[in-house]
């Protein structure tokens, strides 16, 4: 097991920009968390800055999903600290937190079987002011507009996907976290997925995303964290990813 | 074939169905979000019943008035048992919920029982209800057409409110994955309650509805839950339109064999059961 003291720690600057860096909105540390009784999350320390997207990255078991699953509050045991946007976030119950402003997109998608494709879309409530209309959405995934009536559940895996990122981004929510988009899609999918991403942060949204396809994150994402039982084992900006690839080969075993 | 007769049984049968109908759409809607099967349905039933009596007789306020406020209060009653007991239960087993419930309906229709013994309190028709009409082939009395119109009235807003509206969809989709519902910033904990609370209301609401015609007695839920869960294994539990089309049908057929095998008129509904758990275990509207 790494030390976490020779981790580099996020507070230097990463990219060679000049430009001032924009505020942190997300800063994680030493967060720990548990299913029961078993310990999964053993420190995790990040953070993420405004208009931002930041990849954690790792392989299955390492904890990406309950990481996201302990920032908005899903988990019941945790420990450590959460700030979001100066606001200790730690222990608050998820409903209050989703209501500052972060959404989550389940890697199992979330759509509901019992509510057709536009209730899904209007089921989560406006938690800011500009969050995206129906119609933009429309416009982001005209698939949703043509099968606005039809029961979420019979959708392909595909557009079930554009429904649930279409959904979060009515509400207003700054920070939104997608854990594996990518998951089971055509490559097809996969590209208009990333070209959603994009413009998303073109529109200055914030983007943590939990990807096992480091491919397609390093063709969207900012910054890398890389995760290992549970905890934040090395992280660097996307262009140092071709100096680093042999040893994120190794971090995850292909 | 006496057609009065069996007419009059038909009657009997839709005013029956009309009180399963409002007992197992509130179990359903009960089961649907807590999981909960609550075996204190019929004891709340009898507290809507009670609770229109003492309306009545203690603070004066008439039948119109109880319609309103019972189910208000006793929704209020069921609140308080969510909020303090059923909601330590929460990811347990089937089998906490349904002890925890069939002991509370033991204490309530003991404290009952305690006061006022097991003889019936009568409840007096509302004047503007009293009377009926000869339709020629059968005389309706005003009050059981009233029972049977106003509980379908209220099943089916029930059932729209639930499958239709922007309200219903959050109960839908709470239903399916409440901790994801959460994480959208809805409040489900007091979904949860309120959910609860409605349930009962409902089983209060038919309580009211059942004064006039059934005396109102401390047992008189316990008599009429057993077949209200038979109604609710052959609609299929959680089932909303399932457990209103069942609980009148059910009560239709009851009727129907009060005229043609009146032996049979009390196990019927258990034959039916058996009939649809070989059959179908699901219930007639189960999601599988």
């Amino acid at each position: 097991m790494r030390p976490s003291a020779t981790m580099p720690m996020c507070s230097k600057p990463i990219s060679g920009s000049q430009m001032p860096e924009p505020k942190v909105m997300l800063d994680v540390r030493d967060l720990q968390s548990w299913y029961g009784e078993s310990h999964i999350l053993h420190g995790v320390d990040f953070n993420v800055r405004e208009g931002e997207v930041v990849t954690l990255i790792g392989r299955n078991g390492a904890g990406k999903t309950t990481t996201l699953k302990s920032i908005i509050g899903m988990i019941d045991k945790r420990q450590g600290s959460v700030r979001f946007e100066d606001q200790e976030i730690i222990a608050m119950p998820s409903e209050r937190i989703a209501r500052l402003g972060i959404a989550f997109c389940p890697e199992e998608r979330g759509i509901f079987a019992s509510l057709n494709v536009m209730e899904n879309l209007l089921l989560p409530p406006h938690v800011r002011p500009g969050g995206l209309s129906v119609e933009q959405i429309f416009t982001l995934f005209p698939n949703l507009k043509e099968r606005r009536s039809s029961p979420g559940t019979k959708l392909s895996g595909g557009e079930q996907q554009m429904l649930a990122i279409g959904r979060i981004l009515r509400t207003g929510a700054r920070l939104l976290m997608l854990d594996e988009p990518t998951e089971g899609l055509a490559p097809v999918i996969i590209q208009q997925i990333g070209a959603t991403i994009a413009r998303l942060k073109q529109e200055g949204f914030t983007i943590l995303l939990v990807e096992q396809n480091f491919r397609f994150a390093s063709t969207v994402a900012d910054r890398f964290y890389v995760m290992e039982h549970g905890r934040i084992i090395d992280t660097f900006a996307t262009p140092d990813l071709p100096q680093n690839i042999h040893k994120l080969h190794d971090y995850l075993g292909v | 074939m006496n057609t009065q007769a069996l007419f009059a049984q038909l009657l009997v049968g839709l005013i029956n169905g009309s009180f399963y109908a409002l007992l197992s759409l509130g179990l359903a809607v009960i089961f649907g979000m807590l999981n909960i099967i609550n075996f204190a349905h019929g004891a709340l039933y009898m507290m809507g019943a009670f609770c229109a009596w003492f309306l009545l007789n203690v603070v004066g306020l008439n039948y119109w008035f109880a319609l309103v406020f019972v189910p208000l209060i006793v929704g209020c009653v069921g609140m308080v048992i969510e909020r303090t007991m059923l909601k330590r239960l929460q990811g347990l087993d089937h089998l906490y919920g349904l002890l925890l419930t069939f002991g509370l309906a033991l204490v309530i229709q003991g404290v009952f029982q305690n006061y006022f013994g097991s003889s019936g309190l009568p409840y007096a028709i509302p004047s503007q209800l009293t009377g009926g009409q000869n339709l020629g082939f059968m005389f309706l009395p005003n009050y059981r057409a009233w029972v049977v119109v106003f509980s379908l009235i209220i099943c089916l807003a029930t059932w729209y409110g639930i499958e239709k509206t922007k309200l219903g969809s959050y109960l839908r989709a709470a239903t399916e994955n409440p901790q994801l519902v959460r994480a959208f910033g809805i409040n489900v904990p007091r979904m949860i309650t309120l959910t609860y609370g409605f349930g009962v209301a409902l089983a209060a609401l038919a309580g009211v509805l059942s004064a006039p015609i059934n005396q109102v007695r401390p047992l008189m839920g316990a008599d009429l839950i057993i077949v209200v869960f038979a109604v609710v294994v052959i609609g299929g539990m959680g089932s909303i339109m399932g457990s209103i089309v069942t609980g009148f049908l059910l009560g239709l057929l009851e009727g129907l064999t009060k005229y043609f095998y009146p032996e049979a008129s009390n196990t019927v509904v258990f034959v039916v059961m058996a009939i649809v758990l070989l059959v179908k275990p699901n219930g007639l509207f189960g999601r599988t």
